[in-house]
């Protein structure tokens, strides 16, 4: 159980801590880890999400959370209109994606220079959230923390190769998880982390041999 | 680990010659590591976004659905005119408890206690206590962490979440945190505190979560009238010396039982309760078509 102000809080827009809040986190979730505002958002509405949403403002919420709002931010429910402004494109669909949680949104997320991220999540209560996909790849975390995400090929040495960068940049991992879609394809390793990881850090990381692509979550960041 | 039941708090405060509010706000410095002074400032924030957030309602919001939002105006202007069954301060009691709930529906900002849905009960209570009586605001944000401590037992013990547990996690929850708040504000003893507690919420066991179309709206704004007035009640049977036969804690644990033997579409699916009405089918097939 998490602190008195879990209990009382969090200062959020309404109606919904789960589908309203919720929503915005995991759009918001979905610009960190891409890096950027999204120049253009598909986004797909499962389950509850799909049939209560509109009630909830929970297309405005992820729209919101892609402009870079947070919960308690007094324009989500203008963020559509905001997103017209601001020239980021957007589509909101109902789909059924299969064992899927029932509050959760699909969104594929694309900006001019990264390669497109495709990203699920489920908004599991009073406002907190999971990752459960990231292009394609089952996983599952909050980001409610430092995160650090790798891709890399699934060869021996890289979990090896991750941790000694971190250890010698005295960043302390909290904790750590591997994914992968196939023996000796692809991987991601999700890395809680206690400090914040610099630019430079993570550059040395992208350029080791079998990492394709590496992210950091900085929780009290603004991207 | 923060506290589990009410007892232990109770203890805790005699041990150390504590007060309720006290013992909480040590707990959470603890757990989260910060001091006195963040702490006490956290909860401030909670309190002055409740005080705005019930000054910043409008007579004419309408829900996006359309089926709440003047509710608060309606009640105001008739409790100015002077004439009410309740009286005059349970009347702004309820005018508060529909101002919240009616600007929670309308995507404005509120704070959850414990939820978004219940997040008329607290304020109602308390804010209208605050505005009525000369009290300093000190004591309002000591009643802010009685109350927050009350809700994380029940978290521990039980559950808040409507689809977990019911509307009774929800507002009756609410009302057990804001009937020891309250009781605690106007002078009661931490054992009034606790009897207040388990009368409000023993007063909503049961209580299902049957939102109309799944949407925060109907019944959930009118519910947070329920949970507020029902708080005061049981704050006040404490303050006349009124126990509960049953400890707080018993209750929070009963709350749990009838939650995990609650029906699935009376836990917030809307497809039981009011919502499986006829006229709450309608209004659900009327939102679908929009």
């Amino acid at each position: 159980m998490g602190s008195i102000f879990d209990i009382l809080g969090p200062v959020m827009v309404g109606p919904s801590s789960s589908h309203t809040a919720g929503a915005v986190r995991i759009g918001l979730i979905g610009r960190k880890i891409l890096g950027r505002q999204p120049k253009r958002a598909n986004i797909y509405l499962h389950g509850s999400f799909a049939a209560t949403g509109e009630g909830h403002g929970t297309g405005r919420g992820i729209v919101a959370g892609l402009l870079g709002m947070k919960p308690d931010d007094m324009r989500i429910p203008d963020s559509y209109e905001i997103a017209e402004t601001e020239g980021m494109e957007f589509n909101i669909e109902k789909k059924e994606l299969r064992d899927a949680h029932p509050n959760t949104a699909l969104m594929v997320l694309e900006a001019d220079g990264v390669a497109p991220l495709k990203i699920q999540a489920c908004s599991i209560g009073g406002g907190r959230i999971r990752v459960t996909k990231l292009d394609g790849m089952d996983v599952n975390f909050s980001a409610e923390t430092n995160t650090l995400i790798v891709y890399n090929l699934d060869q021996p040495g890289c979990v090896a190769d991750v941790a000694n960068v971190l250890s010698r940049k005295k960043i302390n991992i909290a904790t750590m998880q591997l994914f992968r879609d196939k023996r000796g394809g692809y991987a991601v390793m999700v890395v809680e982390t206690d400090q914040v990881i610099s630019r430079q850090a993570l550059d040395w990381l992208e350029s080791m041999d079998g990492i394709l692509k590496v992210t950091f979550i900085d929780v009290a960041g603004e991207v | 680990m923060s506290f589990q039941s009410l007892e232990e708090i109770k203890n805790r405060c005699e041990k150390d010659a504590l007060e309720f509010w006290k013992a909480v706000q040590l707990e959470d410095c603890r757990e989260r590591g910060v001091s006195e002074e963040d702490s006490w400032s956290e909860m401030s924030r909670m309190w002055e976004v409740m005080r705005d957030s019930l000054s910043e309602y409008e007579p004419e919001q309408i829900s996006r659905s359309g089926l709440v939002g003047k509710e608060g105006g309606q009640m105001e202007a008739y409790q100015k005119a002077g004439n009410t069954l309740c009286g005059d301060f349970m009347s702004k009691v309820i005018t508060a408890a529909l101002k919240m709930g009616c600007n929670n529906a309308c995507m404005r900002r509120i704070v959850a206690a414990p939820t978004a849905g219940a997040c008329g009960v607290l304020p109602a209570v308390l804010v209208t206590y605050y505005k009525e009586h000369q009290v300093q605001e000190a004591q309002m944000i000591e009643a802010m962490y009685v109350a927050a401590g009350v809700g994380q037992v029940i978290a521990h013990r039980a559950f808040l979440a409507g689809a977990a547990g019911g509307c009774q996690a929800e507002i009756g929850s609410a009302s057990s945190m804001a009937a020891a708040a309250i009781c605690y504000a106007a002078g009661g003893s931490i054992s009034q505190m606790g009897h207040a507690a388990a009368m409000a919420l023993k007063n909503l066991l049961g209580l299902v979560c049957d939102p109309v179309g799944g949407l925060v709206e109907v019944p959930c704004v009118k519910r947070n009238v329920g949970g507020a007035v029902n708080a005061m009640a049981a704050a006040d049977m404490a303050l006349a010396g009124i126990e509960s036969r049953i400890p707080a804690d018993q209750v929070f644990d009963a709350m749990r039982e009838v939650g995990m033997k609650m029906d699935t579409s009376l836990r917030e699916t809307g497809f039981g309760g009011v919502a499986a009405s006829e006229t709450g089918q309608k209004i659900m097939a009327g939102l679908q078509r929009k």
